[in-house]
């Protein structure tokens, strides 16, 4: 796990409510300085614009995903049923296509439902057995976080940020090598 | 203030909680040794449980000759069991999709256990189905693959097969919504554990570290799923009920039936919902989280299902009435005067009568009357079931095999073996994860905390706190 390439020497600061967490990302984008990642506890809405991520792309997969899924389970009964083993059915066609609509429509839900969740957690490395990068116990109660990467920064550098965090109500700085 | 909400809104956290006030209070029942009432139910439950195995052990030794299901009624206690629980399952895809995407912020109280409760109601129905096929070793044989039989493959015009994707879809689906929501508190709770049970929650929470992006893509995920399990519920009990309307069997073939189960699903679910909620909220002490309007709206809920289903008992029956044909004429006026009478009349009474008290905001915002009223709808739906199923069969087409049903002990123990298994399950949920979404109540506080809005709120709360806390303290901490 600590490999030396893989762990980063992160500065960062705790807030205790999402509006000053708020504030402190507007203040650090207009000072130009990089953040790393922002930590917060729930879903903080409005700081995604601020922190300057684009809108989730996971919902062009979900359509695909779903499109494969009709596609897949309509055209393995078509196939079946015309192809591989033609059955009669209170004489009904072969080929019927309003009652394959049911399975058809389940299985559009099926592979997109499975499709995006396995890939929200693989493309947020998230997984049994991943041990998460915590930075402090209390992100995931009631702390909101803004985090630097330091790895390698000049004194200069880290007394930029600390100076940041001072003016914008930090209740606590910390460093910490994860 | 960034937040701007109508004085009209309803408080859904009270007790001036912050948000550590949240975590403390939703994690602590996972943390605390189980108390006395809980050791009680556990091991009532698992009493039940052990009649299930029993039963159903009993049941694949001897074969379903053993039930009381005949030639004539071929499918009773169990489908009507099966029907009976798929439908209590769907009040949890309400709850937690339907009710996202209409943006009603009371779910966040109880939507977790409500999802909790549709996985473990879907588990109890899928035994119906599949012990009732006999052979239940040969029960991979309803699943379309490649064989040696031909390849004969499954009947995809049969409602029977659909409902095999239908529910199969719908369970994973679900426990794929509910586990991915619980990420985040499995977090919140690894971070407070110390020991064997940080390992076990490090497992279980994936490495969440709640980064901006992941909550993003959190939430598009969840907003998707949704999306999906929105149309995927209503298609469930719509496929249960092709199981009965696409049959030629005179008071099943009806297309009244789809929208007319997927209300009753959802009113017989809100009803579990509900007595599970009351007690749960009493037990773990959550009457903060899980208040009287959380309890109000859902029995707005009930009243309006209950009244849907009402409208479908009567339409069925002028239908049958105006259509001047004799043997659905007779179909229902057997259901309703026909030796089943009492389970008619059972199901009238329970379902459309006994909800309409609920107009009265006194008693929708009563514990106790709520509590009754979420039992007696819960067996009312029994009976809806019961009457579909089995008085339309004792008194199918041959007057020769006309027939009467009453259930063994077997299949009496194998129903209420079920519910052993679903509250075994249900006890288990609230002592290894929060029953109440820690991460999404905290998300509406502001917005719906009692310090924020109505009577008690505190007026002009900002950025006051500011001036006090404006020193940092700086500790430095260096870990390999």
């Amino acid at each position: 796990m600590a490999a030396a390439s893989t762990s980063t020497k992160v500065f960062y600061g705790l807030y205790n409510d999402e509006e000053d967490l708020k504030d402190a990302v507007r203040s650090a984008k207009a000072q130009h300085l990089e953040i790393m990642d922002v930590y917060t506890p729930f879903p903080v809405h409005g700081l995604d614009p601020i922190v300057g991520l684009q809108e989730s792309r996971l919902h062009y997969l979900g359509f695909i995903y779903g499109a494969t899924g009709a596609l897949f389970g309509f055209l393995s009964m078509s196939w079946i049923f015309t192809r591989d083993w033609p059955t009669m059915f209170g004489g009904k066609p072969f080929w019927a296509v309003p009652s394959f609509i049911p399975i058809t429509f389940e299985m559009t839900v099926l592979f997109a439902a499975w499709g995006m969740t396995l890939t929200f957690y693989t493309i947020c490395g998230l997984w049994p057995g991943v041990k998460a990068k915590v930075l402090d116990n209390r992100i995931t109660d009631d702390k909101f976080c803004v985090a630097f990467d330091v790895t390698g920064s000049s004194e200069s550098d880290l007394d930029k940020l600390q100076g940041f965090f001072k003016s914008t109500h930090a209740s606590e700085v910390s460093t910490k090598t994860i | 203030m960034s937040h701007v909400v109508s004085p009209l809104r309803h408080v859904l956290i009270e007790g001036n909680k912050s948000y550590h006030n949240i975590t403390e209070d939703l994690c602590s029942p996972t943390e605390k040794a189980p108390t006395r009432e809980w050791y009680i139910a556990f091991l009532l439950s698992t009493a039940f449980f052990g009649l299930y195995i029993f039963t159903i052990v009993w049941t694949v030794w001897k074969g379903i000759g053993v039930w009381g299901a005949n030639r004539t009624i071929n499918w009773a206690w169990d489908i009507t069991n099966f029907v009976w629980w798929i439908g209590i399952g769907h009040a949890g895809t309400l709850i937690s999709a339907i009710l996202l995407l209409f943006r009603q912020r009371w779910r966040t109280g109880v939507n977790r256990a409500a999802e909790a409760m549709t996985i473990f109601a879907v588990v109890c129905a899928g035994q119906f189905p599949i012990f009732h096929m006999g052979r239940v070793w040969l029960a991979f044989f309803i699943f379309p693959f490649p064989n040696t039989r031909g390849p004969l493959w499954a009947n995809f015009n049969s409602p029977l097969l659909w409902d095999v994707f239908a529910i199969s879809t719908y369970f994973s689906v679900s426990l794929l919504f509910w586990y991915t929501g619980l990420v985040p508190d499995l977090a919140t709770v690894r971070d407070r554990a110390t020991g064997f049970r940080k390992k076990m929650y490090e497992y279980a929470s994936f490495g969440w570290t709640g980064s901006a992006k992941h909550w993003q893509r959190w939430e598009s995920l969840s907003l998707i799923l949704a999306g999906l399990s929105t149309p995927l519920v209503l298609s469930v009990h719509t496929i249960v009920s092709f199981d009965f309307a696409t049959s030629v069997i005179p008071g099943w073939h009806t297309t009244i039936f789809p929208p007319y189960f997927v209300a009753g699903a959802i009113f017989s679910g809100f009803a579990m919902v509900l007595t599970l909620m009351l007690i749960t909220r009493k037990v773990l002490k959550l009457e903060e989280y899980i208040t009287l309007n959380h309890i109000e709206s859902m029995n707005k809920v009930i009243v309006l299902t209950g009244t849907i289903v009402g409208v479908a008992y009567l339409t069925e029956l002028f239908i049958a009435w105006y259509s001047g044909y004799i043997y659905e004429q007779f179909a229902f006026y057997n259901r309703v005067f026909g030796v089943y009478w009492w389970s008619y009349f059972g199901m009238m009474f329970c379902n459309v009568v006994s909800p309409q008290l609920f107009w009265s905001r006194k008693i929708r915002r009563s514990i106790w009357w709520t509590f009754f009223l979420s039992i007696v709808v819960n067996i009312g739906m029994w009976f809806e079931r019961f009457v579909i199923i089995a008085t339309t069969l004792a008194r199918d087409y041959l007057p020769s095999s006309w027939s009467y049903y009453s259930p063994t002990w077997v299949e009496i123990g194998i129903f209420t073996g079920t519910m052993g298994l679903f509250f075994f399950l249900y006890l288990i949920f609230t002592r290894v994860a929060p029953v109440v979404a820690v991460a999404e109540v905290k998300s509406i506080l502001k917005v719906a905390g009692s310090q924020y809005i109505g009577p008690n709120a505190k007026h002009g709360h900002g950025h006051d706190h500011h001036d006090s806390k404006s020193v940092p303290t700086h500790r430095t901490e260096e870990e390999a």
